[in-house]
């Protein structure tokens, strides 16, 4: 079942157009990705599904409904996380939890929520002294106190320090467990590789790709790379006529094969049949990260 | 408006946990009566401002001081902050929604306001026998008209003021102006005729004399009460054309 449905979205700001046009569709149950560079229109697009801005064309439904006409159901229903969004400083962790469950008809468990998000002992501590990663722990807290159907969250890891990050992706997984769909805004390729379902590649205000994160690797006709050192001389001809290989190059005394399929199979095969030992030998998997690098044409992470 | 009375039961308990700004806002006024009552020659009748004593011309404009300071200095620069943080924006994704936390903020620095102007009132009346104004009804009217004024300015203020920095700054620049008018420098009784005119048509100088008229027994002057609708009226449309919750 589809609970959230973004077609042909298009939304312009005075001098530039945000989102070009961007369609996806959310199925219950499922963590989705919005991924691309700073800039492509993601947080945008998000902003128009949480009902924060008006698209200047195509049309949202979320839980069947209009998030501009039937914002005040859909409030109720969707718990959201924003970027670069604070408390006031003097405000108590306990205090927020408290006063944004008491928005919500049927609020979750505050010290459940508290507990799995580690700031147990952090209750009677003020927002302005909490470290980066504690606010951003609360600030998902925040966005799931309401016990919501869905999740949206903007950039949830920017940040945090590499264990933060872990933690973090755990508790967005125990979240989907309990029920609860996520739409994740990120762009770090890791994150979405590691997180999501599916996931909608966003570039300049358009999707590229959308599909599950290994899909969109094997998608590539450079998925795999094998590294190796050949103790006897070797014909790259041999290589390339295997139809798993895609290229062979030199790196000094190392080949680095790249290619689709069964490729480490099909190479030390044709390297035992020519009796070549390889030393060395090394097989990479390509990433989410170098998927993207292919669909778009240039790096994630800009900054 | 759900969600009004638990914002604004934070919104006080955050306004307290400022220990500079209760002081400024709520125990100074009452202060500067207590300071000024000391004089021992502003205890003492005087003819030229008409039979009274300074003391008592202190404690409309310790009244007019709270209402600046907290519409002025505080709501504006804490409403540029909710904004420039996110923290407005952040509530227009929950059912309770951005203009609640707006109002919480307003209804707690009134709430502020009637306490501080009772302990003006009170340290008045029982430190120097102030009377307590004769004309009660008056007087309250004088004070929600007075206080409708300059919180829409607050408003404005808030609203037009591109960052929290920049609210604060504002509000200090316009607190003299105003305050001037309102006679905190030279009580309105003892300015010459043509500033007197002029602060007639000052926010917290017709508020000041409306408050000074119904202490003293009178109804306030219509003009004072116009002057103050007036400016609740404009600057509260203003601010409602010109309000960014992001």
């Amino acid at each position: 079942m589809q609970v959230i449905e973004v077609d042909n979205l298009r939304k312009q700001y005075r001098d530039h157009v945000a989102v070009q046009d961007i369609s996806f569709t959310v199925e219950r149950g499922e963590i989705f990705g919005i991924v691309g560079p700073n800039g492509a229109g993601k947080t945008t697009t998000v902003e128009c599904v949480e009902g924060l801005r008006t698209p200047d064309g195509g049309s949202i439904k979320v839980l069947g409904m209009d998030p501009r006409r039937d914002g005040a159901e859909l409030r109720h229903r969707v718990g959201a996380q924003l970027q670069e969004s604070a408390l006031p400083d003097r405000m108590k962790v306990w205090e927020a939890l408290d006063l944004y469950a008491s928005f919500y008809p049927r609020p979750a468990d505050q010290r459940r929520l508290i507990d799995d998000l580690g700031l147990g002992d952090k209750r009677e501590t003020t927002f302005g002294k909490l470290s980066g990663g504690q606010k951003q722990r609360l600030s998902i807290a925040l966005a799931l106190v309401g016990d919501p159907e869905i999740a949206v969250l903007d950039e949830l890891t920017s940040g945090l320090d590499p264990n933060a990050r872990r933690d973090t992706w755990d508790l967005i997984e125990q979240v989907r467990d309990g029920g609860v769909t996520v739409l994740l805004v990120t762009h770090f390729m890791d994150e979405a590789e590691r997180l999501c379902d599916r996931v909608a590649v966003v570039d300049a205000g358009r999707v590229v790709a959308l599909d599950s994160p290994s899909s969109l690797i094997a998608r590539m006709d450079t998925a795999q790379r094998i590294r190796f050192r050949p103790a006897s001389p070797l014909d790259d001809g041999l290589l390339i006529a295997l139809p798993e290989v895609r290229s062979v190059r030199r790196n000094g005394v190392q080949v680095v094969v790249t290619g689709t399929g069964n490729l480490l199979q099909a190479v030390t095969s044709v390297l035992a049949r020519n009796q070549i030992v390889a030393a060395d030998l090394r097989l990479e998997q390509a990433s989410l990260d170098d998927a993207y690098v292919a669909l778009t044409g240039h790096a994630a992470v800009s900054d | 408006m759900t969600g009004l009375p638990r914002l604004t039961f934070m919104e006080l308990k955050l306004f307290l946990r400022e220990p500079l700004a209760v002081f400024f806002a709520v125990a100074f006024p009452a202060l500067l009566v207590g300071i000024l009552g000391s004089v021992p020659g502003f205890r003492e009748p005087k003819q030229d401002i008409g039979g009274l004593r300074v003391i008592d011309l202190y404690v409309p404009i310790a009244i007019a001081f709270v209402l600046v300071m907290l519409s002025l200095n505080l709501v504006p620069a804490t409403l540029a902050t909710y904004r420039e943080r996110g923290i407005l924006r952040r509530l227009a994704t929950t059912p309770v929604g951005p203009t609640a936390l707006l109002a919480a903020q307003m209804l707690m620095s009134l709430l502020m306001a009637v306490g501080a102007v009772l302990l003006v009132l009170a340290v008045g009346r029982l430190a120097f026998d102030v009377a307590l104004p004769q004309q009660p009804t008056g007087f309250a009217l004088a004070f929600v008209l007075g206080a409708a004024a300059v919180f829409a300015m607050g408003l404005v203020l808030a609203a037009v003021a591109p960052s929290a920095r920049s609210a604060q700054g504002f509000g200090t620049v316009l607190f003299f102006p105003v305050m001037f008018f309102a006679g905190l420098w030279v009580p309105r009784a003892a300015m010459p005729g043509t500033l007197r005119d002029i602060s007639d048509f000052t926010p917290l100088g017709a508020t000041v004399q409306a408050l000074q008229d119904a202490a003293a027994g009178a109804w306030p002057q219509a003009l004072h009460l116009a002057v103050m609708a007036a400016y609740a009226v404009v600057f509260g449309l203003v601010a409602v054309r010109t309000f960014r919750w992001q």
